[in-house]
């Protein structure tokens, strides 16, 4: 505040440019931070997405099988503790009931030497797993007995080795995704509002009449954006890391490039929309219409392999699963920056063509 | 030294899919001096906003040339928007940004300092409102935020896009203080208005705008003068009999209407002498010609703005 007034009025130029970015880089910053819309959409909605997803897929460890007994199932009495819990049914009536509620993923009747199951059909996913588990004590118990019968008779047994490691806890799959969704949401939705709110405000106009040049605004606006999502990705990484176990390989700090660069291509594709739409709710309304499906067949919530082939074909088309392929191989299987080359590739050529697009596209009078 | 605005034969048309074409601006010239007070007047849609647009450099004409403090505005050179300070129509701040954030990020665009931008905003009073969110400042208080921010970088013109639109008589008056300290400091100013009464009040010459043509151009006193019209004098009813009005009239018109009688003078002085000899000056109203009868006269239609 104690600089000469004198100077000012002379307006000269020297340092005006890096003082134009760095002033237009704060009162954007200071913008961002101040709305609290933004903050949810690029903060908060990927947390809650990460509670909600991380509790629906379980926490991790598989968890027990539930098992109803009806009576007396002398085959149960072996079983490790951590592998069922056991409740009791007084008839197979009662026990029905409780798997239709959801309550158990298994029902399990004892008839002599017959151990009949019934699976849970309200969940059919952990039902087939209690089976698969019961089958499987049987089958210890069988072993049990056959070898205390013939002690000389050697027996086969497995062993699972899990590949990659050890299996994919549910965090370690789901994490990248909704990071990728998170920066895709993040860029779309806010090149889009921003571009609808300049239509409005006229703020661009009135700025194209200042000594500072539209591309020294237009920098620091975009630079916001980057350094938001180098943010929005530390903090979800850190309370992925921290809240919900997920491990972080050595080669993580690679994510930073990498959500850089689909931040670079969502933001074109928010100016495409940016430019379409009118107003507001429009802008919001053909942003979802965009991401949904990009998100829906980028695998980022839901594994491709397991997907109906259309979807992986549609994939192809998704920046998103290029960044979420990047920022699983860097972040969780800890491959070097190399390995992901073609991902990297991909997203720099569509960001690149929707860039052009979106140039191409834009009506500037309009601003 | 070249005159701070040339403007010739300016056009523009505007098509829309729905509105068809709309000739915003119709072949304009105007010129405007260094140091001049100068008035686009009109009413709703004449065009003064475009016109003041394509001025500025930022729309292009379809034909017509400007030439803004002897160059061309377009395309932007930092040389000559520095030497600006423009009031867009609709004020545009940055969102969520107190009075001080924003007129000192204008500052730092224009190479200005804080002290400076401090200074805009306490000649404009928003001193006491410098802590406040441009979005919770009233209608009033972003108009005076607007011209602040476009006072910050010691233009030598400044442009107005009605600034007084939408504020209440007082803080219409205000502000009109204002303009007249910023054209007494030596700038231009070009000014667009609705109000009659602004232009007369401030301007050293206005343009009388209206379908996108500009009418005419002259200084208020000028376009009063030339349409010399008669003085309308109007005596309350009971304060003269009869034969005095005929009297008091001599060769010149007049009209009585329920006792109240209106003469139509070229010689005021004689009246208003003879009237304050009879004692007859209460409710007495004297009204000259002004602007509304300008433009009438000028457009052939009513003012309606
Ligand atoms: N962007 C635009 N697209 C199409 N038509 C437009 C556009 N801007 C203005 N017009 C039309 O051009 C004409 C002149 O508009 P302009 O805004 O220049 O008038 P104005 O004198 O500034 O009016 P006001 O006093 O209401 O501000 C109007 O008929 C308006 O509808
Ligand atoms: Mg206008």
């Amino acid at each position: 505040m104690s600089l000469d007034t004198a100077e000012a009025r002379t307006g000269l130029p020297a340092g005006a440019g890096s003082g134009a970015f760095a002033s237009l880089f704060k009162a954007l910053g200071r913008g961002w931070i101040r709305d609290r819309s933004q903050i949810f959409f690029t903060i908060l909605l990927p947390l809650m997405f990460m509670v909600l997803l991380a509790s629906v897929f379980g926490g991790g460890d598989a968890a027990a099988s539930r098992i109803v007994a009806v009576g007396d199932v002398a085959v149960l009495d072996g079983a490790d503790p951590d592998d069922f819990t056991v409740t009791r049914a007084a008839d197979l009536d009662e026990a029905l009931a409780i798997l239709r509620e959801g309550d158990a993923d298994a029902a399990v009747v004892q008839d002599g030497a017959t151990v009949r199951i019934y699976p849970s059909a309200t969940n059919s996913t952990s039902g087939a797993i209690a089976a698969g588990n019961l089958s499987a004590l049987v089958d210890d118990v069988n072993v049990e007995v056959l070898s205390a019968a013939a002690p000389g008779t050697p027996v086969l047994e497995t062993e699972v080795e899990e590949a990659d490691g050890g299996a994919l806890k549910p965090i370690q799959y789901l994490a990248p995704g909704i990071l990728a969704w998170g920066v895709a949401i993040a860029g779309v939705f806010g090149a889009a509002g921003t571009i609808v709110d300049w239509k409005r405000d006229k703020l661009l106009r009135r700025l194209r009449l200042t000594p500072a040049s539209v591309r020294t605004f237009l920098g620091a606006k975009v630079s916001v954006n980057l350094v938001v999502a180098l943010g929005q990705t530390a903090v979800f990484l850190a309370v992925a890391a921290l809240g919900f176990g997920l491990e972080l390989s050595a080669w993580t700090w690679f994510a930073a490039p990498l959500v850089l660069l689909g931040t670079a291509a969502f933001l074109a594709i928010g100016v495409v929309i940016g430019g379409i739409a009118q107003t507001s709710p429009a802008a919001a309304g053909l942003s979802n219409l965009v991401t949904m499906p990009m998100a829906f067949v980028s695998g980022a919530f839901y594994p491709l392999a397991l997907s109906p082939e259309w979807v992986q074909w549609l994939s192809y088309a998704s920046p998103m699963r290029y960044l979420n392929e990047a920022l699983q191989a860097v972040v969780v299987y800890g491959e070097p920056p190399t390995a992901v080359l073609p991902q990297i590739g991909f997203l720099a050529a569509f960001a690149a063509a929707v860039a052009l697009v979106s140039w191409k596209t834009f009506k500037f009078d309009e601003l | 030294m070249d005159a701070a605005i040339e403007v010739a034969d300016l056009r523009k048309t505007y098509r829309g899919r729905r509105t068809g074409e709309v000739r915003a601006v119709d072949g304009v010239s105007f010129r405007v001096e260094r140091g001049e007070f100068f008035g686009i007047l009109g009413p709703n849609g004449a065009g003064k906003t475009t016109t003041l647009e394509i001025v500025e450099g930022l729309r292009r004409p379809d034909s017509g040339t400007v030439r803004l403090l002897g160059r061309s505005p377009w395309p932007h050179s930092p040389e000559l928007t520095r030497r600006l300070g423009v009031q867009l129509q609709a004020s545009s701040f940055f969102e969520f940004l107190t009075a001080r954030e924003q007129i000192e990020t204008f500052a730092a665009l224009y190479g200005a300092t804080k002290a400076r931008a401090a200074e805009m905003l306490d000649l404009v009073g928003l001193a006491e409102h410098a802590n406040v969110r441009c979005e919770k400042l009233s209608g009033g208080q972003q108009q005076r935020l607007s011209i602040a921010c476009a006072l910050v970088g010691d233009p030598e013109l400044v442009f107005l896009d009605e600034p007084t639109a939408a504020l209440d008589p007082q803080a219409r008056r205000n502000l009109w203080d204002l303009m007249r300290g910023i054209s007494a400091a030596g700038r231009t100013v070009v000014l667009t208005t609705h109000y009659m009464e602004e232009a007369e009040a401030l301007c050293d010459r206005v343009a009388i705008m209206d379908a996108g043509r500009i009418k005419a151009v002259d200084s208020p006193a000028g376009f009063i003068r030339s349409l010399d019209a008669p003085t309308r004098v109007t005596v309350a009813a009971g304060q003269l009999a009869d034969e005095r009005v005929k009297e008091l009239a001599a060769d010149e018109a007049f009209a009585v209407d329920d006792g109240t009688v209106v003469f139509e003078t070229r010689d005021p002085r004689r009246l208003l002498t003879a009237l304050a000899v009879d004692g007859a000056m209460d409710g007495l109203a004297v009204r000259t010609a002004n602007l509304e009868d300008v433009f009438l006269h000028v457009t052939g239609r009513e003012w309606r703005g």
